[in-house]
């Protein structure tokens, strides 16, 4: 019970400290809005293409924003050492980065509604598929903040978590099938879409929407989870490695 | 594995860590008694931080047994973290948070309910005299209510053990007596209390027992009325000098042999003797050589000349170290 007092006030803390800031609410507007309109222009094929274009602009919206987030707040704390009186808080260390996680999860999921709520008054959305819609949504969010959390833990200033974080997105944008199939890309490039995790992410959205998965839905959800499994004991790892040295 | 004593607060055996191929603890062995008051001193490096971060969890050693309040943390450094407080080096709490706030946040991280953590942060608040500051931002407070509320933040809990390190480094006369006042309070209330510290004096004044670290090795571990004991016959005159003479101290050692002699950081000699210190034919000896002398005086040989002997450190240099490593941004 103390632990989960602990684990509530950590979020709460975040939430209000960093998440609901002026300047993130407006990153998580302007963002996903700025990549519609760009992808809307660039295919000018009218309103009809808004429901094709979401489910990359639902990915990217996501990623950006639990990435860019999660890694300069972690080592924004870690370099000021406030993270110092997390770590000596009587708490299991895998409940502390939980919880540290747990803001910029919420701001994902929330930041892939934003693009939704907009394309509903554009164009119609009947026939979305909720059921898978919702759980990739949540698991991308989960397995993008815990890639920001690996890279938090991987650097120590605040402007290599930004640097770092965009030599991971930016070929993701292009490799994992959200505005172009994987199909599109040169056979050689292929494997290295497989192996991140957007890549499933994107499936299911496709999925979603259109009906357009290239692999089970089943098996797309299973190796989502399991990339966020893979990221956050990797980061615990790191943790106790790199932090309590 | 030895055998720990439950009476202890702290016991430490043969606790060792490396980084690289520099040992900064080297086989440490202490114990601390319940209630006990322990100053832990050596100047920048010396291992005293590395210690802390080890017995509260923030690093691994690499070989050695921690056991707190009989507790063996040497496997599980989080087993005893619910008893104790750790104030850092640094004020580490968060700049956009409010003084009440930060205290009801660290109050929380140790499962305490929000009226009650809410009735001590505000208890807290007034003994520490910031009751005043406590709607405005962490990050508009002076450094010496900084290090207030960094100590109160590390005692919300009411830990048995506290870590205090360096707790008065860099701030104001004034707040560093009233903090030296609150520590000496906390463990007049119980609390076990482990200090770091560069001050010689305010350790002198604090602690009941003492341990001197070097280059990662405990050199000598006693009560301050046993190490003070060291001095007893020894006599102590300080010359201040007005004017910068180099060579002073060689000088005087090659005329008075008998004599030991140490520059006075600031300008001046101390001269120490097993033998009453006859002043004028020393005078005569620095002026002949060029000094100004202002001022002579018998001193009572403090604590900071048994540092002196048992370390081979100017006391005074270590202090203008630290405060220089600290002004300019370091711990």
């Amino acid at each position: 019970m103390k632990a989960w007092i602990a684990f509530w006030n950590i979020l709460a803390k975040d939430i209000r400290s960093y998440y609901l800031k002026p300047p993130n609410i407006s990153w998580g507007l302007i963002f996903p809005l700025a990549w519609a309109a760009m992808f809307f222009i660039r295919s000018g094929s009218g309103l009809d293409s808004i429901r094709a274009l979401l489910p990359g602009v639902i990915g990217v919206s996501v990623l950006f924003g639990t990435t860019s987030l999660l890694s300069v707040t972690v080592t924004f704390e870690k370099k000021g050492r406030s993270f110092e009186r997390l770590l000596l808080a009587p708490i299991p260390l895998e409940l502390l980065m939980l919880a540290k996680t747990g803001g910029a999860i919420l701001f994902g999921i929330a930041n892939a509604f934003v693009p939704m709520i907009m394309a509903s008054f554009l164009t119609d959305l009947t026939g979305v598929n909720w059921l898978t819609l919702l759980p990739a949504v949540i698991l991308i969010a989960v397995s993008s903040t815990f890639l920001g959390l690996f890279i938090a833990v991987s650097v120590s200033e605040v402007f290599e978590a930004q640097t770092f974080s965009n030599f991971f997105r930016f070929p993701m944008l292009f490799l994992c099938g959200l505005f172009f199939p994987i199909e599109q890309l040169p056979i050689w490039l292929r494997p290295l879409s497989y192996v991140l995790p957007l890549t499933y992410g994107a499936d299911i959205l496709h999925e979603s929407f259109d009906g357009a998965a290239s692999l089970p839905v089943w098996l797309d959800l299973l190796v989502l989870a399991g990339f966020c499994m893979g990221l956050f004991l990797l980061s615990l790892h790191n943790i106790k490695r790199k932090w309590i040295m | 594995m030895t055998m720990m004593n439950k009476s202890e607060a702290i016991e430490v055996s043969g606790l060792t860590k490396r980084f690289g191929q520099v040992t900064a603890v080297d086989s440490v062995t202490f114990s601390i008694h319940q209630g006990e008051l322990f100053g832990f001193l050596g100047p920048n490096g010396a291992g005293k931080t590395t210690t802390i971060n080890i017995l509260t969890g923030l690093a691994r050693p690499d070989a050695g047994e921690i056991h707190i309040s009989g507790i063996d943390c040497t496997v599980n450094p989080k087993a005893a973290q619910h008893l104790i407080g750790v104030v850092p080096d640094e004020s580490n709490l968060y700049p956009e948070l409010t003084g009440l706030e930060n205290l009801c946040f660290c109050a929380s991280l140790y499962g305490m309910r929000k009226k009650p953590r809410q009735s001590r942060a505000r208890e807290l608040l007034d003994t520490f005299g910031l009751t005043e500051a406590a709607g405005r931002k962490f990050a508009g407070y002076s450094r010496g209510m900084k290090r207030k509320l960094v100590i109160a933040a590390g005692i919300i809990h009411n830990p048995k053990i506290l870590f205090l390190d360096e707790p008065t480094t860099g701030i104001d006369v004034a707040s560093a007596r009233q903090i030296r006042q609150l520590i000496a309070d906390l463990n007049g209330a119980g609390t076990t209390i482990f200090l770091t510290t560069h001050y010689i004096e305010e350790a002198e004044r604090l602690c009941q027992r003492i341990a001197f670290i070097v280059r990662g090795r405990i050199v000598r571990i006693d009560a301050v009325e046993d190490m003070m004991r060291l001095t007893e016959g020894r006599h102590v005159v300080q010359f201040a000098v007005s004017n910068n003479v180099a060579g002073l101290c060689e000088q005087v050692a090659a005329e008075f042999p008998n004599l030991q002699c140490h520059a006075v950081t600031g300008g001046g000699i101390r001269v120490e003797s097993s033998e009453p210190v006859r002043v004028g034919p020393l005078v005569r000896l620095l002026e002949d050589h060029g000094a100004e002398v202002s001022e002579a005086r018998k001193v009572r040989p403090s604590l900071e000349d048994v540092f002196v002997e048992v370390t081979g450190i100017e006391a005074g240099a270590m202090k203008q170290e630290k405060e220089k490593a600290k002004k300019g941004g370091g711990a």
